[in-house]
């Protein structure tokens, strides 16, 4: 039934100084656990081929990888549809362990940030220094008044994700800070923008 | 009469002209003015009244600090009160308009005021309107709020159509402030490697050096000021803001930066205010100095300005308050205007210096030039009204009863000498000390503002800290102490040297005459915006109000618009004199921030329109909204309350929903429950204490209805848990409850049970929920197939994982209705495609979605609580009749304590019941059941309350539940509701269950 599923708003895109784009549907598994435990990290490297992140960064390989959330919680993304799969192989190889795996893939959205201005975007919403972040760096935020996680996925691109719910709020939030002609140039100066 | 000069204005360009208007007349303007340098420019000296004696007003000063020159700019929804025409820069199409003022600008009835000041006196609302009580309501308070005010307020249904937005900025030396002194901190904090952030409130660099003769490295100001810029400006780890003021100082270095991006050139594709949010590591704040008005009688007759301000007017906009100005001060900085007037070949009728000497080398400089210069002397009063006509001289130290000589003249400039601006040092607890030489208070450099650590966080430099004469030295000093507090580790060069003429000291003249007697004082304006005179300040002390916040309040000094800026130190000096104190005995009132108001825009941001607030949208919100979803919000969530179709009422839709979901089989998109995955070793042990009942006992596939209380045995949330394998559970809250019973568990665990293994995760938004509710709800689901959903294959209050027409689906079968119904959790992306799906193979069915409403009124048929209706904060499971879903086992659970309090096992509580109107009409929401008599304070008894009420299709009448006291005891009896106005509703204590008592339609 995979070929129903839609992600919430379809790859909704906007154009201002930074190019916002709905992602479109993102497998994510919640994997909650003692990050340490040998195992654990055995475990989802097995089922992603990923290493275990450090604090605040993300790893990945080939189409998965993986996140920290917080001290005992990691995000692994994969594609939509394998989700399940890779949940239940990561439940089957931690049973015993006081892990709890979830998919949690169909409770988000992701956002595309492009654009060398997408630091300036951000900083009006999130209390965030932007200029402490580099590829690969994750952190978990606020955009405005919902909770936001944002990875530097790229050179000069960011990915947002955000509750599902809140999908069309973020959007025409994103949408809002983006437009062109509100550029704060606070991280990036005129000719790299415009 | 003020008129532009023909030469000179270092800020304005003559080739760039600007239309605007000021009450409907077309006037004109040069780029670069200020609003206020525009109409003096035309002439335009009356620019308002004042707030209680409608006294004609004009402009005083030349920058945040002006009381005076406030207008309303704009039209319609863009139209705003009281800014400052001295901080608003002109741009071509502006329009004006002043204010206070009835029926117009030149004519005003309402300064008949002003011939009886002695009725408006400190405290005069207190004293006044107190008799009789009845008047102040009707009679006194619409006639002050008639006169009284300043701008009027934007009117009700105008929309601001301009953008605002926030920043968040971080730095590790914020300099506030960007005259030379703020430049060169900036630069030395830069150069020693710190990440710098400069903001200048006006549109300009350099502050006042330039206007002020300033001298550095040999040169005019204005040449260093260029060159530092361009190197800030060259500088990675510098950034800077024009037009950005510092509003704030708060803790742990947050300061509120208020940037108006579009005020001077209108852009609608542009913010026009920005709210800097910036964590700093260390502050510098160089904002500089004040000057202060003198106290004479007709101070502020238009015409009248402060001494630094009409030279600004004349370098900086080559405008001229007039053809001759009379000088008068108390230091010698006042002679710089009186230079910059006569070399402008503007007449200076001559300095009247309060000073018995006048030897420094600004006064040798003025004489040398052939300005008179009267030393001992002070103004005894000012001639003219709606403008100066002149100015009567007295000796300094007489009582003003006579003057010595009369001075034409049609402008004033005054200097009472400086106040450094200590707004923001102040903000976060720095403290302040009167420095005895330039008679001010200043910041105390050992006594800044702390932060986390201890240590002080906010540093003052320039004149903002007190230094009069050289600063760039000490800018340099305070910059380089600041950079190292926070380990920057490049040695900076060292500063440029500035000089100033040398200026002799200051003497403090606080009223001029220094004797003046009372018909005099009534007429010295300290608060030029809130009309607060000497003699009212007096008046107060002499009436006991010693604390200078009392006096403050009771006289409004400082209360307006300006908060005092001009009005403070004098204020203070004034009632220290009459308390008989020094000044530093009575203090200062407390600053606050902003440090000049700030547009209520900037402060909301983004937060408009759409994403005024998040919308909470489930997976099939689309679906409702082209269905004629009526909304109604449960939370951040908008469900739909029913689905009107064409030219049905509300009501209508509502009964039609209630019975084909009785009949047939209805749909609710139940997406919006709380979904709660809790998992681990200790789960069962953790739901045990968070649930009244057991949960532990509940065996995988099996579901169980559950009541959550608080500490104190308050019921907050009620559903059905799930045991999904033998570690976990699915926990289902309330819609409005997630969030909260998640943050719950959270904080159970975290902070008190934290050795317990159990992680909760929140799941609500992974599935779309779909209940499937009616008796042909079997027969729909077993089209789809997959699934075995007998009786027998899944049997009530059972759940089961599988595959239903293709979509993974878990299937409870739980039923809020008293129906046979199914909840259908699928993934949300295939929320919308599962919905469709149900819609189309059930068509022949009569399916029909339905909305809270009648999931309402279906539940209330069933005798169902519902938290926040039958719940308020004060209720307990045992008030509901629950005591069956309270565990006797278990030896804990949150709110088992509470419920055993006396107050909570008395036996007249009120208690859940059904009831059943006489003549069938729908109970009031929320109405008291009243019973004859009254209590001891004249109030009827009451012994009960409506919890839910509705019209129910199914019965055809009204039904409803209650709390009443003593209820399940009393039933049959009937009680009296209290209607609208005084009638009374009899309605008959029944069971709250009226639907199916026996259970065996949701059975089947």
């Amino acid at each position: 039934m995979s070929d129903l599923a839609q992600s919430a708003l379809q790859s909704a895109e906007f154009e201002g100084f930074v190019t916002i784009r709905e992602a479109g549907l993102q497998g994510m598994i919640t994997l909650r656990g003692d990050l340490g435990a040998e195992g654990l990290a055995k475990a989802v490297t097995k089922a992603t081929g990923c290493a275990m992140p450090a604090p605040r960064r993300v790893t990945s390989a080939g189409t998965c990888g993986v996140a920290w959330m917080s001290p005992d919680e990691v995000m692994i993304l994969c594609s939509h549809d394998k989700a399940p799969d890779i949940a239940q192989t990561l439940s089957k190889a931690l049973e015993g362990q006081f892990a709890t795996v979830a998919v949690v893939s169909d409770a988000r959205a992701v956002f595309k940030l492009q654009g060398a201005g997408w630091r300036d975007a951000l900083a009006k919403i999130c209390p965030v220094d932007f200029a402490t972040l580099t590829e690969g760096d994750i952190r978990r935020t606020r955009a405005a008044q919902v909770a936001a996680a944002i990875w530097v996925s790229g050179k000069d691109e960011a990915t947002l994700v955000c509750f599902r719910s809140v999908a069309g709020y973020m959007f025409d939030l994103l949408s809002t800070v983006a437009a062109k002609g509100t550029e704060p140039y606070l991280y990036s100066l005129p000719t790299e923008t415009s | 009469m003020s008129h532009r000069l023909a030469k000179g204005g270092r800020l304005i360009n003559r080739a760039h002209e600007q239309k605007f208007t000021f009450n409907g007349k077309p006037m004109r303007g040069l780029k670069g003015d200020t609003l206020a340098a525009s109409l003096l420019a035309n002439g335009q000296m009356l620019l308002g009244r004042s707030f209680k004696y409608h006294r004609p007003r004009g402009v005083v000063a030349s920058g945040a600090e002006e009381p005076n020159a406030l207008v309303g700019l704009g039209r319609g929804d863009s139209y705003e009160p009281n800014q400052r025409t001295t901080t608003t820069d002109l741009f071509d199409g502006l329009v004006a308009e002043s204010q206070n003022h009835w029926p117009s600008l030149n004519f005003d009835l309402l300064a008949l005021n002003n011939l009886v000041p002695q009725f408006l006196t400190a405290g005069f609302y207190y004293k006044t309107f107190i008799q009789p009580r009845a008047f102040w309501k009707h009679v006194y308070e619409p006639i002050i709020r008639h006169s009284a005010g300043l701008g009027k307020a934007p009117k009700q249904d105008a929309r601001d159509p301009d953008r605002y937005e926030q920043i968040y900025a971080f730095c590790d030396v914020l300099v506030i402030g960007g005259g030379i002194a703020g430049l060169q901190a900036a630069l030395t904090a830069a150069q020693a490697g710190a990440k710098v952030a400069l903001w200048e409130q006006t549109a300009h660099w350099g502050g006042r050096a330039p206007v002020d003769m300033v001298e550095i490295d040999g040169q005019p100001a204005d040449i260093w000021i260029k060159t530092t810029v361009k190197t800030l400006e060259s500088m990675d780890n510098v950034q800077l803001r024009l037009r950005c003021m510092g509003a704030g100082v708060h803790d742990h270095g947050y300061v509120l930066g208020y940037e108006r991006i579009t005020d001077h050139a209108p852009d609608p594709a542009s913010p026009r205010h920005r709210l800097w949010r910036m964590r700093a590591g260390q502050i510098i704040t160089a904002t500089g100095a004040i000057e202060r008005p003198l106290s004479f009688a007709g101070n502020d007759v238009p015409g009248v300005m402060l001494a630094s301000a009409m030279r600004d007017y004349v370098v900086n906009y080559a405008v001229a308050p007039g053809h001759e100005v009379v000088v008068v001060t108390n230091n010698d900085d006042a002679y710089r205007t009186a230079i910059t007037l006569r070399k402008a070949g503007v007449g200076v009728a001559a300095v009247v210096d309060a000073r018995a000497q006048a030897t420094g080398a600004l006064p040798e400089q003025a004489r040398a030039m052939g300005i008179r210069v009267l030393t001992g002397k002070g103004i005894r009063k000012v001639k003219g009204r709606g403008h100066v006509n002149g100015v009567e001289i007295c000796r300094i130290d007489s009582k003003g009863t006579a003057y010595t000589e009369k001075l034409d003249c049609d402008a004033i400039a005054m200097s009472g000498g400086w106040s450094p601006v200590v707004h923001l040092w102040s903000h976060c607890g720095g403290k302040l000390l009167w420095d005895e030489v330039g008679n001010f208070f200043r910041p105390d450099p050992d006594r800044p503002p702390l932060g986390a650590d201890g240590a002080g966080f906010v540093h003052a430099c320039g004149s903002a800290a007190g230094a009069m004469g050289a600063v760039l030295a000490e800018a340099h000093a305070t910059a380089l102490k600041a950079a190292q507090a926070l380990r920057a580790a490049s040695t900076p060069p060292a500063p440029a040297d500035d000089r100033v003429a040398d200026a002799a000291p200051m003497e403090a003249v606080w009223m001029m005459p220094r004797n003046a007697e009372y018909d005099l004082r009534m007429k010295m304006w300290l608060d030029f915006q809130n009309d607060v005179k000497v003699a009212d300040v007096q008046l107060a002390a002499r009436e006991g109000f010693q604390s200078v916040e009392h006096a403050k309040r009771y006289t409004t000094l400082g209360m307006a618009t300006d908060q005092g800026k001009l009005s403070n130190i004098n204020g203070l000096a004034i009632l220290s004199d009459a308390l008989g104190q020094p000044i530093p005995a009575t203090g200062t009132t407390t600053f606050r921030p902003p440090y000049t108001p700030i547009s209520l825009g900037a402060i909301a941001g983004e937060a408009r329109g759409a994403v005024f607030q998040p919308l909470r949208r489930t997976p099939l919100h689309d679906w409702h909204e082209g269905n004629g979803a009526d909304w109604e919000p449960v939370g951040h969530w908008r469900r739909p309350y029913t689905y009107r179709r064409s030219g049905e009422s509300r009501h209508d839709a509502v009964n039609r929903e209630v019975i084909n979901t009785r009949q047939n089989i209805g749909l609710l998109d139940a997406s919006t429950l709380g979904k709660i995955l809790v998992s681990g070793p200790d789960a069962g042990r953790f739901l045990d204490m968070l649930y009244t009942n057991m949960m532990s006992t509940l065996k995988p596939g099996k579901c169980r209805y559950g009541l959550m209380c608080n500490e104190n045995g308050f019921l907050m949330d009620d559903g059905v848990v799930a045991r999904i394998d033998e570690q976990s559970f699915l926990v289902h809250t309330t819609s409005g409850g997630a969030d909260h019973i998640h943050a719950w568990m959270e904080d159970w665990l975290q902070c008190e049970w934290w050795d317990w293994k159990v992680h909760t995760l929140n799941l609500t938004e992974q599935f779309a929920q779909i209940a499937v509710v009616g008796p042909k709800a079997r027969q729909l689901l077993e089209r789809l197939g997959g699934m075995d959903l007998s009786r027998e294959g899944l049997p009530f209050m059972d759940w089961r994982e599988g595959t239903l027409g293709g979509f993974s689906a878990r299937v409870f079968r739980i039923s809020f209705s008293g129906e046979l119904s199914f909840e259908v959790a699928v993934p949300a992306s295939q929320g919308r495609a599962f919905w469709d799906r149900l819609l189309a193979e059930g068509q022949d069915l009569g399916i029909m979605p339905y909305g809270t409403e009648a999931l309402h009124i279906l539940r209330a048929e069933k005798g169902f609580i519902m938290i926040g209706d039958e719940t308020d904060g004060t209720v307990i499971p045992q008030d509901l009749c629950l005591n069956w879903a309270i565990s006797k086992k278990k030896a804990d659970f949150l709110g088992k304590r509470g419920m055993e309090r006396a107050a909570m096992t008395d036996p007249n509580r009120w208690t859940l019941v059904g009831l059943e109107t006489l003549d069938g009409s729908v109970l009031p929401h929320g109405a008291l059941a009243v019973r004859a008599g009254k209590n001891a304070n004249k109030q009827a008894i009451t012994e009960g309350r409506v919890t839910s009420t509705y019209f129910s299709a199914t019965f055809g009448r009204g039904i409803a539940m209650g709390l009443v006291e003593r209820g399940p005891e009393r039933m049959g009896e009937v009680i009296s509701f209290a209607g609208a106005g005084n009638t009374r509703i009899a309605a008959r204590i029944v069971d709250p269950v009226l639907y199916d008592k026996e259970g065996e339609k949701q059975n089947v």
